[in-house]
C-alpha cells in the first residue's frame, strides 16, 4: 500500500498509479454533485448543451453538507453513498471525469467504466464530516442552488485523506478488504 | 393534575437534538476505544482513529458529527395524569424545526417520496405516541440518518424458519447492506407482533445503546452470538475489510400471531444518535 499527495483536476498518469488500499491526500479543484445534480447534468450532456463546469479531469466529491456557520467555510462535508450514483457515474467517466469521492460500493456497469476511461474511486471515511470539513479551505456554488445541500459547489480542498477503493485495473477494496478479513462458519 | 407548558417542550426538545448531532454518545466514544483494541486491519484502526477525531471536532459545536443529521424520529410517552398546555404534536414538531434550521444542520425532509420538493425545515419528524401511567413526558429522539436506513429489512419468515431462519435473515441483511450503513454499526433487530409492529421494534432496537442487554438472557444471549457471527463477515470499518463491523446487535421481541414470525432489521451507523428527556 503507498501514499500519495495529488492534486485535482487529475490527469491520466496520476490515476493509473493508484492501486486499491493506496492512501491519498488530495489538494486542489474538487466538485460536489449528489443524486439530483447527477441527473441534471446528465440531461444536459444528452441535450447536447454545455454544463457549468469542466469535466476533464475533475474529481467529484458525492456530498451534501451541512449549512456553514458564519464565518465557517462550509459545514460537516462526509461522503454520500455512492450506489444511488452508479447509474449516471459511466456517462460523466465518458466526458472526462477522472475521480469520484464516496462511501460504499459501486456496481458492475461503473468498474467497468473505470476500466474502459481510466477513473479511480476514492472512499473517504463515512460518517467523518466534521474531520473533512477542516479539509475544506474554499466552498462556491457554481449551479442548481435551488437543489439547496445538493447544489454543485466547487471545493478548495488540502490534504483531503482518501483510500483507493476502486482502481483502473478493476480492484475492489470492499471485495478484497472483506476476503482478507472474513472468518469461516 | 400537573401542568406542562407546550413552549418548555419545544425548547427542551430543540435542545436535545442539537445536542445530539454535536456531541456523539459516550457509548459510541467507549466502541472507539473497544473497535481499536479488537480491529485486525490496520486501514479499519486508521478509519476508527479518525472516527475519534471527527467526534472531538464535532463535539466543539460548529460542525456536526456527521453532514446526514437524519429524519427525526421520536418515540413519546406521554403520562396520562399529565395535562399538556397546547398542542402536544405541534410543539413537538416545533422543537424539531427550530433544532434544524438555529442548529444549522442538514434539511433533508421531502414534502413527497415521488415529486420530491424539500420541506427546508427537517419536519415533520416521525412521531410514535404511548399513554403511560404518571404525570410525566418522556420523549427518545433519534436522528436517523438516511443511507443505514435504506439498507433495513423485514421478512415475514414462517414458524418453521424459526430461531436458525431469524438469524440467517439478519446476518444477510448485514452482510448484503452493511458496508454502505457506515460501519461500525449498531444492528436493531424486531421479531415477533405483526407488520408495522415488527418494524417499530427494530427501530427502538436501534435506538437502544449498543451497551444494553435485552432483559431476557435468551435473547441477551442471541444478541452475543450475531455480534460475532456479523464481526466475523470481515466487512469491516467503512465497508473496506476488518474485524468490527457492528458495535451490538439490540434486540426487542413482542408477541405474535400463530402463523407468524416476522423479523425486521433496522441499520444505524456508528454516529447511532439517539437521546432521551423526561419532562
Amino acid at each position: 500500500m503507498a501514499q500519495y499527495k495529488l492534486i485535482a483536476p487529475l490527469k491520466e498518469e496520476d490515476v493509473i498509479k493508484l492501486r486499491i488500499g493506496d492512501k491519498v491526500l488530495l489538494s486542489g479543484i474538487i466538485y460536489t454533485a449528489r443524486d439530483a445534480a447527477h441527473k441534471r447534468i446528465v440531461e444536459l450532456l444528452d441535450k447536447g448543451e454545455k454544463i457549468p463546469f469542466d469535466l476533464q479531469g475533475s474529481v467529484i466529491y458525492y456530498v451534501g453538507p451541512t449549512p456553514a456557520r458564519p464565518g465557517a467555510v462550509i459545514g460537516s462535508a462526509g461522503p454520500t453513498t455512492a450506489t444511488r450514483m452508479d447509474a449516471y457515474a459511466p456517462r460523466l467517466m465518458k466526458e472526462g471525469m477522472k475521480g469520484m469521492i464516496a462511501k460504499g460500493k459501486r456496481d458492475d456497469s461503473v468498474k467497468e467504466g473505470m476500466k474502459q476511461f481510466k477513473v479511480v474511486y476514492f472512499g473517504a471515511t463515512g460518517g467523518a464530516g466534521a474531520l473533512i470539513s477542516k479539509c475544506i479551505k474554499k466552498s462556491d456554488v457554481v449551479c442548481f442552488e435551488d437543489l439547496g445541500p445538493e447544489a454543485i459547489r466547487r471545493l478548495e480542498v488540502e490534504d483531503f485523506p482518501l483510500i483507493v477503493v476502486g482502481d483502473v485495473y478493476g480492484g475492489d477494496l470492499h471485495i478484497e478488504g472483506r476476503k482478507q478479513w472474513q472468518k469461516a462458519g | 393534575m400537573r401542568t406542562i407548558k407546550s413552549t418548555e417542550i419545544t425548547e427542551a426538545l430543540k435542545n436535545l437534538a442539537i445536542e445530539k448531532c454535536y456531541k456523539i454518545g459516550d457509548d459510541i466514544l467507549r466502541g472507539f476505544d473497544w473497535a481499536l483494541k479488537n480491529e485486525k486491519s490496520e486501514t479499519g484502526r486508521e478509519i476508527i482513529e479518525q472516527l475519534k477525531e471527527n467526534a472531538k471536532i464535532a463535539s466543539q459545536g460548529i460542525f456536526p458529527y456527521c453532514q446526514d443529521t437524519g429524519m427525526a424520529v421520536l418515540f413519546v410517552e406521554v403520562g396520562q395524569d399529565l395535562k399538556i398546555e397546547g398542542n402536544l404534536e405541534e410543539a413537538l414538531q416545533e422543537g424539531v424545526r427550530r433544532a434544524y434550521v438555529d442548529g444549522y444542520l442538514r434539511k433533508s425532509v421531502y414534502k413527497d417520496p415521488l415529486r420530491r420538493v424539500n420541506t427546508n425545515d427537517n419536519t415533520p419528524a416521525i412521531i410514535h405516541y404511548s399513554i403511560v401511567e404518571g404525570d410525566k413526558l418522556k420523549i427518545v429522539f433519534g436522528a436517523k440518518g438516511g443511507g443505514s436506513e435504506n439498507m433495513s429489512k423485514l421478512a415475514m419468515l414462517k414458524p418453521s424458519d424459526g430461531i436458525e431462519g431469524v438469524k440467517k435473515f439478519v446476518i444477510d441483511t448485514v452482510s448484503t447492506g452493511g458496508a454502505n450503513a457506515c460501519p461500525p454499526l449498531v444492528i436493531g433487530v424486531g421479531i415477533g407482533g405483526n407488520f408495522e409492529k415488527c418494524a417499530l421494534l427494530a427501530k427502538k432496537a436501534a435506538l437502544r445503546s449498543f451497551e444494553v442487554r435485552n432483559e431476557d438472557p435468551f435473547y441477551a444471549q442471541l444478541e452475543e452470538e450475531l455480534k460475532e457471527k456479523i464481526n466475523n463477515l470481515g466487512i469491516g470499518p467503512n465497508g473496506l475489510g476488518g474485524t468490527v463491523t457492528v458495535f451490538g446487535v439490540n434486540i426487542e421481541v413482542f408477541p405474535c400471531h400463530l402463523v407468524a414470525l416476522p423479523v425486521a432489521v433496522n441499520i444505524n451507523c456508528h454516529a447511532a444518535r439517539h437521546g432521551e428527556i423526561v419532562l
